[in-house]
């Protein structure tokens, strides 16, 4: 379905014009056959890459395309609306760039082009396999060794893991709590990295995610990102953000199960009637089209806070629990709408309900995100 | 190396299409695109910009609305454009507009010009010939693969049983289809840039052609009619009883199918 978008410039439009061109020629059409084989499109992405959608919110001198998160968000939303593996990579990558563009050094921003312009995929490495949302509580750790640090401990569930070029490794240079957890950015080339076998998840079958062993991996010093110590703040901030991300995913993985539902609805007859001619289907239909311009609506407006300078990480939080909440609603919904046919792989719908569940989980399960906005309403 | 790419727009195939009253296309309220192989003489041209340097220049010849398609041609990567735009145009047959791009070109100087094998509105795949021929240069048509070396061209033409060579020195017009390369997608930052490109707009009068040599008045074909096309029929269906596969042969064979 079309969507009537009010946007801030007439660039914006042709970005989303552009988006949706490679969406449906590149990425529609070739997502099953990588879910079946459970490969990565590492071509595709680097296409995208190309055509400048890796690095969306970083501005033009380190080769961004200095658009504001609620022109990104969109075009995250039209990505995920044909293959969510596909947005997927892009918001993680989108977030492997944020440390080191706002708190890298000028050495380390010289690597900024080819990070944000597509040619080297990143990844993000804070959980572990003990904690992930307890992350301040992480064990990895970064000894200081002469002019570098050795890495050592292990990462979980790390998108990427077998493909990226680097990693933002979160690893304990101090003593316990959050104060003593720094960034540091790591090639993947680096001997001791050891990506394990990837896990036999639920859905993202394109997109194998893997614990990754640091084995003594040593990392020169200057790869340090911000200050020692810094490390866990800019984690929290580059999450605030990846939230928004996520709902982005989630509005457009949401719109895709209910285009294909009402697609179904309106061809499929039963008792002589097009089934969505029946209330109860009809108005089921209704509800998951209002939850899906509700969340629509909530994302890009925490977005325009954070476009304006403001405190937006509540409202991330928000967006990301309501959105992911009503992508897991709208595709088990989708997947009723189509009853029996629903239930098997010849429609994407179960594919869609199955890939829903992880975003309830990802950047702070929604138990978090309760966290954080009911802790803000206690202290205000 | 001087290249020019003639790019016309064109109704998008995908989508209902149809002829106005006065039995020309119907531009205006149909969803028009570039003609889909000129975006594989587009890249064709960047290609050969990259090894050879020079300049990529398109040429259009089409109403206001086709400078959407030059925008969209230019996003990819071309230097510039050429509008020819003139009321007096429509209705133009082929041989009239060949008189047109081929003027065009006469102010363009190219060393290479690149089209479309055919275009998805007109199907009539003379165009470059009749270029060539009123510039009195060689028309080397229909290629799957374009090598440049220095001023020789040689392209492998495609035909139905394998291909031919075929070689020729600059300038020239090269036909391509879309078996020659893969056309790139334009990149944000290339739409972008595509909008503070040139694009000049040249009328009749700036080429020294009258109206009546081009458009309804100067054409040498007319469309006195047209009809839709049929709707396609329901199709035969055989009910396999045990004698479905003699049926199918049978049907295949009273069709010359077989």
């Amino acid at each position: 379905m079309t969507i009537d978008r009010v946007l801030p410039t007439e660039e914006a439009g042709d970005l989303l014009d552009l988006a949706t061109e490679l969406a449906d020629n590149e990425l529609a059409p070739k997502a099953a056959d990588y879910e079946a084989r459970r490969e990565f499109p590492r071509e595709l992405v680097r296409t995208l890459g190309r055509a400048g959608l890796l690095g969306l919110p970083y501005p033009e001198e380190v080769g961004g395309a200095g658009q504001p998160y609620e022109v990104y968000l969109q075009v995250l939303e039209i990505l995920a609306s044909r293959w969510l593996v596909a947005a997927e990579a892009v918001s993680v990558h989108t977030l492997s760039c944020y440390p080191v563009s706002t708190a890298g050094s000028e050495q380390l921003r010289k690597l900024l082009p080819d990070m944000v312009g597509g040619e080297l995929l990143g990844a993000y490495c804070l959980s572990e396999p003990q904690g992930g949302s307890d992350a301040a509580a992480l064990t990895t750790r970064a000894v200081r060794d002469g002019d570098a640090y050795v890495i050592t401990g292990t990462k979980a569930w790390i998108t990427h893991a077998h493909d990226a070029d680097y990693f933002n490794v979160f690893a304990r240079t101090g003593g316990p709590g959050p104060g003593g957890i720094s960034c540091l950015l790591v090639d993947a080339n680096t001997p001791g990295i050891v990506p394990q076998a990837p896990e036999r998840t639920m859905g993202l079958h394109a997109s194998p995610i893997s614990q990754i062993a640091f084995d003594g991996v040593r990392v020169p010093a200057d790869r340090l990102v911000g200050e020692e110590g810094a490390g866990f703040s800019l984690a929290m901030r580059a999450l605030d953000s990846g939230r928004l991300g996520i709902a982005a995913c989630a509005v457009g993985l949401a719109q895709a199960a209910l285009d294909h539902a009402v697609g179904y609805a309106r061809e499929r007859e039963q008792f002589g009637s097009p089934i969505i001619d029946f209330q109860g289907l009809g108005f089921m239909l209704a509800d998951m089209a209002t939850q899906v311009s509700a969340a629509r609506a909530l994302t890009l407006a925490a977005a325009r806070l954070r476009d304006h300078g403001r405190p937006y990480a509540v409202e991330a939080a928000k967006a990301k629990l309501f959105a992911t909440d009503m992508a897991m609603k709208v595709t088990t919904d989708a997947v009723q709408v189509l009853g029996g046919y629903g239930y098997v792989a010849d429609h994407p719908v179960e594919r869609y309900m199955r890939e829903a569940k992880v975003l309830q989980i990802v950047e702070g399960t929604n138990q978090i995100q309760r966290m954080v906005i009911s802790r803000s309403l206690a202290k205000a | 190396m001087n290249i020019v790419v003639l790019v016309k727009q064109v109704p998008d195939s995908g989508s209902e299409r149809g002829l106005a009253g006065d039995n020309t296309v119907e531009r205006q309220s149909a969803n028009n695109v570039i003609n889909e192989m000129d975006e594989y003489a587009i890249e064709e041209a960047l290609r050969i910009q990259a090894a050879e340097g020079g300049e990529v220049t398109i040429l259009t010849m089409g109403p206001e609305r086709a400078a959407e398609s030059i925008r969209k041609a230019l996003s990819m990567g071309p230097d510039k454009a050429v509008h020819v735009i003139d009321d007096a145009l429509h209705g133009s047959c082929a041989l009239s507009t060949s008189k047109v791009l081929a003027a065009a070109l006469g102010t363009l100087n190219p060393d290479l010009v690149i089209a479309g094998a055919e275009s998805t509105d007109g199907r009539v795949q003379v165009m470059p010939h009749m270029i060539a021929e009123r510039l009195g240069i060689a028309a080397l048509t229909g290629a799957r693969k374009l090598t440049v070396d220095g001023g020789t061209l040689t392209i492998e033409r495609q035909t139905e049983e394998g291909y031919e060579v075929v070689t020729a020195a600059t300038p020239a017009v090269v036909s391509v289809w879309d078996t020659i390369n893969e056309p790139r997608y334009p990149s944000f930052k290339g739409i972008m840039a595509a909008k503070k490109k040139p694009v000049q707009t040249l009328a009749l009068a700036d080429l020294g052609i009258e109206a009546g040599e081009v458009g309804f008045a100067g054409a040498s074909s007319e469309v006195v009619e047209h009809a839709k096309r049929p709707p396609r029929q329901g199709g035969q269906k055989v009910a396999d009883d045990g004698n479905g596969g003699a049926a199918l042969v049978e049907f295949l064979s009273s069709e010359k199918f077989v």
